[in-house]
């Protein structure tokens, strides 16, 4: 299997997340946690290089991360796959080998 | 003692750094200073002030309706930046609506958030004696 | 430091502040206030209870200025004085009853 991609900072004040859209393959998956999940809204300046990123790559987001910072689910790009803390567990251990964008 | 102005500057989001809630108490405890008090939202700082904020699921202070106090505190001049809000697809109906009640208006609620441009900002950040940074 | 009541005991800082804001029922703050000499009437309550209140929606115990202003609004004019306050609560209205009330200490004030 392939990648799991973490990234947890905002894409506004990190170059995290493009550093990670650059780097990682085709079919490797994308995981946004903590400041990370900043990117899930559909009309941010962030909004574009994501739908690029689902055309190539599973991405999921962290529920909990999303109510503690008050980002509704309903300005939420298309495509995104909301985990718990149980699925962010199973997706670790679905995928070998973990890259976080620290 | 002299009145200063002090501004607040707030850059930061609420949850992945000590920054917000530090720099929210120092305000609080600033306040009983009775000191010119202004805060500035810049950059990833806007969303602190976002609705809904509920972070008892990752197990962090959920300080958000704390904000709500600054009126009772007499801290009431918020300002956000505009740029900084449309760069992230927000607007001021995105926010937590922080209000304050004017005593020299028969206690009127009024509006402590106030969206202004960068050049607006540049200039509040001019008028001020003491600037920090969180 | 723990508070003992009823045969269990409950967990407090050093200056007697409950850690568990969960812990706190009206009985354990009737016992905070005998280990202090004191005795909680229905004008301590309504402050204990204001306080209460005010934590649940800000999450922040008030400062003196802004309980004092506050409890005027709330419970009456002639309450809204400091002095109305610290003859209920000689220690510091915020931090003592803030104390029964099982919040933590108020931040930077008495």
């Amino acid at each position: 299997m392939s990648v799991l991609h973490i990234v947890n900072k905002s894409p506004f004040d990190r170059n995290s997340l493009d550093s990670c859209l650059r780097l990682a393959r085709p079919g490797s998956a994308i995981l946004l946690i903590e400041d990370g999940i900043y990117a899930v809204r559909d009309n941010s300046a962030a909004a574009d290089r994501m739908r690029q990123a689902l055309e190539n790559h599973p991405v999921y987001a962290l529920q909990p991360d999303l109510q503690a910072r008050g980002v509704g689910e309903e300005n939420m790009l298309d495509g995104i796959t909301l985990v718990d803390y149980d699925g962010f567990v199973k997706l670790t251990t679905e995928y070998d080998k973990l890259q976080s964008w620290l | 003692m002299a009145t200063k102005k002090f501004l607040y500057v707030n850059r930061k989001p609420p949850h992945g750094s000590i920054y917000a809630l530090e720099s929210l108490e120092v305000v609080l405890i600033g306040a009983a200073f009775e000191q010119d008090v202004t805060l500035a939202f810049i950059d990833d700082g806007v969303y602190q002030l976002l609705q809904k904020q509920d972070s008892s699921a990752i197990a962090t202070k959920n300080f958000a309706p704390t904000f709500r106090a600054l009126g009772d505190y007499d801290v009431n001049k918020i300002y956000v930046e505009r740029e900084s809000l449309e760069m992230r697809g927000l607007g001021k109906d995105d926010l937590m609506p922080l209000t304050w009640e004017d005593e020299d208006d028969d206690w009127a609620e009024k509006d402590s958030i106030h969206i202004v441009s960068s050049a607006e900002l540049a200039e509040i950040i001019e008028q001020q004696d003491v600037l920090l940074n969180f | 430091m723990t508070i003992e009541l009823n045969g269990t005991s409950y967990e407090t800082d050093e200056e007697g502040y409950l850690i568990n804001l969960s812990d706190w029922n009206d009985q354990l703050a009737t016992e905070m206030a005998r280990v202090d000499g004191a005795t909680l009437d229905d004008n301590h309550w309504e402050v204990i209870n204001f306080l209460r209140n005010y934590y649940e929606e800000y999450q922040i115990a008030p400062a003196v200025r802004v309980l004092t202003k506050a409890v005027g609004k709330k419970l009456g004019k002639d309450k809204g004085t400091s002095k109305y306050l610290y003859e209920l609560f000689p220690y510091g209205p915020a931090k003592q009853a803030c104390k029964y009330a099982g919040l933590p200490k108020p931040t930077g004030c008495v």
